[in-house]
């Protein structure tokens, strides 16, 4: 085995099959292989923004939920404001009513009383004057004891 | 070697197709064989050197690349080693869920270690045919053949490898009995043609290793041969040869590997099917 120009012509072969992987074969399979990366990356890139997406709706849903929440709890808080409210309102009413129907009675008693003794009254002054009549026998005058009859009647 | 050179064509090819054999010479016991004769008188007791140590090379460089990019793998947009290797690893794992229809763990890494292992040895062959024998020449190494795959005990080897594994398969699944019936009853389902049957079926299964190592063998020497016999030319004119059979063995060396990967992984699915 002896060095000799086959190997230059080998060489020059050599570089000429380089020179030509280099120009036309190794072109496409690098497009390839950056093809292959762009699309990896493309994917990790929607992949995150998606899951920033998502962590956005879901700030914006738990914002809602709590707007809400306040939102309900006010609603509920007024209600129970309003329904005191009533309940006080009804029995503030059923008070003034009763207390106006027990004044009503009360007045009707009045009434009724005074009534009663009107008449009392009045039948006392005429049984007195009846009485009188009777003891004096005609020796009263009505008319000119009138005034002092109706002074004892009211002293009843 | 140049025309007008003293060293004969002949004698040059000759050196060229051989192997750096160390075996058991007859005459001078273990030793490095320095010529044809040599090597041939020493039998089946030899071991070719050369391809042990080129294919062994090359086994521990794929190992050593894709662990290295396996170990600095990112999640992320991968680097270009990272997406070669990735974008090989696509490849197989599609071509073996395209023709392996079983489930076996092993036929993955298998159809990657064929595949991307051939590929790493048959492309030494783009090297010109004088480089590394004459590096090794003046090192003092007589006679240095770097593409195991031209070397039919590498072929012959993988292919034995792969031939155990469709017999290992097919006892495992089917049993001894049933890969008997498998044998004797097809493809005619008679018991008189039962021996034709068995004649068919067992040459079918033992061409099996030989058409893997023949094949991948034979592409490969043969476009050794006419490397060297492109050699032989002036050497202002190789180039003219040189180079559009270099720039074909790029199609040759990639599709030799598949071919070989694809019927590994078909006969091991045959293995796997009961009929």
């Amino acid at each position: 085995m002896n060095i000799n120009m086959t190997l230059i012509g080998q060489t020059i072969a050599f570089a000429i099959f380089v020179w030509f992987c280099i120009k036309y074969v190794w072109p496409p399979i690098s497009n390839a292989l950056h093809e292959r990366q762009k699309k990896i990356a493309d994917g990790l890139d929607a992949a995150s923004r998606a899951s920033r997406d998502l962590e956005v709706a879901q700030e914006q849903a738990e914002q809602t939920l709590r707007e809400s929440k306040e939102q309900a709890s006010q609603l509920l808080e007024q209600a129970n404001s309003r329904s005191a409210q009533i309940v006080e309102d009804a029995r503030e009413q059923a008070r003034a009513e009763g207390e106006r129907m027990i004044a009503g009675a009360r007045a009707a008693i009045d009434q009724d009383m005074q009534r009663a003794r009107e008449e009392l009254r009045a039948q006392v002054s005429h049984l007195a004057v009846l009485g009188a009549e009777r003891v004096l026998e005609g020796a009263v005058d009505e008319k000119a004891h009138r005034k002092l009859l109706d002074e004892l009647a009211a002293e009843l | 070697m140049a025309a007008g050179n003293e060293v004969a064509p002949a004698e040059y090819i000759q050196h060229h197709l051989q192997n750096l054999t160390f075996g058991l010479h007859p005459e001078n016991g273990w030793s490095f064989a320095h010529n044809a004769q040599q090597a041939s008188d020493m039998g089946f007791w030899a071991i070719h050197l050369d391809t042990m140590g080129w294919s062994i090379a090359m086994g521990f460089l794929f190992i050593w690349l894709f662990r290295k990019v396996g170990n600095a793998a990112t999640t992320g947009v991968p680097g270009m080693m990272q997406n070669i290797v990735e974008m090989t690893f696509e490849f197989i794992e599609n071509l073996t869920r395209s023709t392996f229809h079983n489930v076996n763990p092993i036929i993955g890494p298998l159809a990657l270690t064929l595949f991307v292992w051939i590929l790493m040895m048959n492309t030494l062959k783009i090297i010109p045919v004088d480089y590394f024998p004459g590096v090794f020449s003046a090192l003092g190494v007589s006679h240095m053949k770097i593409v195991p795959t031209t070397d039919l005990n590498a072929t012959f080897g993988m292919a034995l490898g792969v031939f155990i594994l469709v017999l290992y398969y097919n006892f495992k699944i089917k049993g001894a009995a049933g890969f008997a019936r498998e044998l004797s009853l097809k493809p005619f389902n008679h018991w008189a043609l039962i021996p034709f049957n068995l004649l068919l079926e067992i040459v079918a299964l033992l061409v099996q290793p030989f058409s893997l190592a023949m094949r991948l063998f034979g592409n490969m020497f043969a476009g050794e041969v006419i490397f060297i016999l492109i050699a032989l030319l002036p050497f202002w004119a190789i180039w003219l040869l040189d180079v559009p059979w270099a720039i074909f063995h790029i199609l040759i060396v990639t599709l030799q590997a598949f071919i070989f990967t694809v019927l590994s992984v078909v006969y091991l699915n045959a293995a796997h099917e009961r009929h």
